[in-house]
């Protein structure tokens, strides 16, 4: 049921901002506070998310095969890979890892 | 995932462009990214939400950063409202895209609705890259369906295969995630102030995890953001006009 609530509003929420931004009047958003706040809110959270899910386990940070995998995703990324490559060398790297480590 | 290279090249291409072309150019981007839909069907399944709630995500949410911070929020513990809040926040971003789009699209009022739902990283890129009106509605609409038709094709299909392959860990597929967060993140850390969100929202997800409940830390290094902004805008007038140049480019 939780898992409901909160598939149910973030639909929701998403939708009505992708909405919101056909309708509302341009200069509402068009101030400069507001676009550069809009532009840094992913970069914070997708840079928070990406460690978190890299090095927690419940409440504890731990370093595992996880770390492994996002290391190679970076270099990945560096020599400009494509999206679904990224993606891919990091599940094989940690993949490997474990099944070479037990 | 590349609408800022895409926004500074919009005006720069003269004369017509074929519809092939478009179509083309729309078809690459949907079906690319479409097929990442896969990771995200594995990721959900394996995070324990069930095959409807994890096809429900793709089918009414349908922006892919939003979708993978809200089951790793869940598979964490983390209150449903504190995960729907932190995929709420990072979906901010697809108002200002809409923005952009009913400029150039011009789509009647009874129509938005309906193109709302499209409106994410990928179709903005598309469309905001092509010369004329004629093209960039044959680019959002083209992107738009046969992006949303194989990302629920593929989060169905990865859902599907999870379960079958059982323990998701075991095949490494909770580097997913990240390794997604990762390549979203990537191009977005354009100047010093961005990095230093960055580095600073890291700090303060991490630091904070063993101290609050979960999903509550990210909601927290969301505040990066703006103190980064109260920083920069404390600053010189210069750094903060240099810092904006590269969204202005358009």
């Amino acid at each position: 049921m939780n898992f409901w609530i909160a598939i149910g509003a973030t639909a929701l929420g998403c939708y009505a901002v992708k909405l919101a931004g056909l309708l509302v009047p341009a200069g509402v958003l068009e101030r400069p506070m507001v676009r550069r706040l809009a532009a840094l809110l992913p970069v914070a959270l997708l840079a928070a998310l990406t460690a978190q899910q890299t090095f927690a386990d419940g409440h504890a940070l731990v370093l595992d095969a996880r770390a492994a995998g996002l290391g190679a995703a970076a270099v990945a990324l560096v020599l400009r890979a494509p999206f679904l490559v990224v993606v891919g060398v990091a599940v094989l790297v940690t993949a490997g890892l474990r099944a070479v480590t037990g | 995932m590349a609408q800022q290279t895409a926004l500074a090249d919009i005006h720069d291409e003269g004369g017509p462009k074929p519809d092939s072309a478009v179509v083309r150019d729309a078809l690459g981007v949907g079906v690319a990214v479409g097929l990442s839909g896969f990771a995200f069907g594995v990721t959900s399944a394996g995070s324990g939400l069930g095959l409807l709630q994890t096809c429900a995500l793709s089918l009414l949410v349908f922006t892919g950063a939003s979708q993978f911070a809200l089951v790793g929020a869940l598979a964490a513990g983390g209150n449903p409202l504190t995960a729907a809040a932190g995929a709420f926040f990072l979906g901010v971003r697809n108002a200002f895209y809409g923005l952009r789009l009913s400029q150039v699209l011009a789509l009647p009022r009874a129509v938005r609705p309906f193109a709302a739902q499209w409106v994410i990283d990928e179709t903005t890129a598309v469309t905001l890259a092509q010369p004329t009106r004629r093209a960039a509605r044959i680019g959002f609409t083209v992107t738009g369906l046969s992006l949303y038709v194989l990302w629920n094709l593929t989060t169905l299909l990865g859902a599907l295969g999870a379960k079958a392959v059982g323990n998701t860990d075991a095949w490494g597929l909770d580097a997913a995630g990240p390794a997604v967060f990762l390549a979203l993140l990537a191009p977005m850390l354009k100047t010093t102030t961005d990095r230093a969100v960055a580095a600073l929202a890291v700090l303060l997800g991490l630091g904070l995890l063993p101290v609050l409940p979960a999903g509550v830390p990210v909601l927290v290094a969301a505040l990066a953001a703006p103190a980064a902004l109260f920083v920069s805008g404390s600053r010189s007038g210069r750094d903060r006009t240099r810092d904006e140049a590269p969204e202005e480019t358009r």
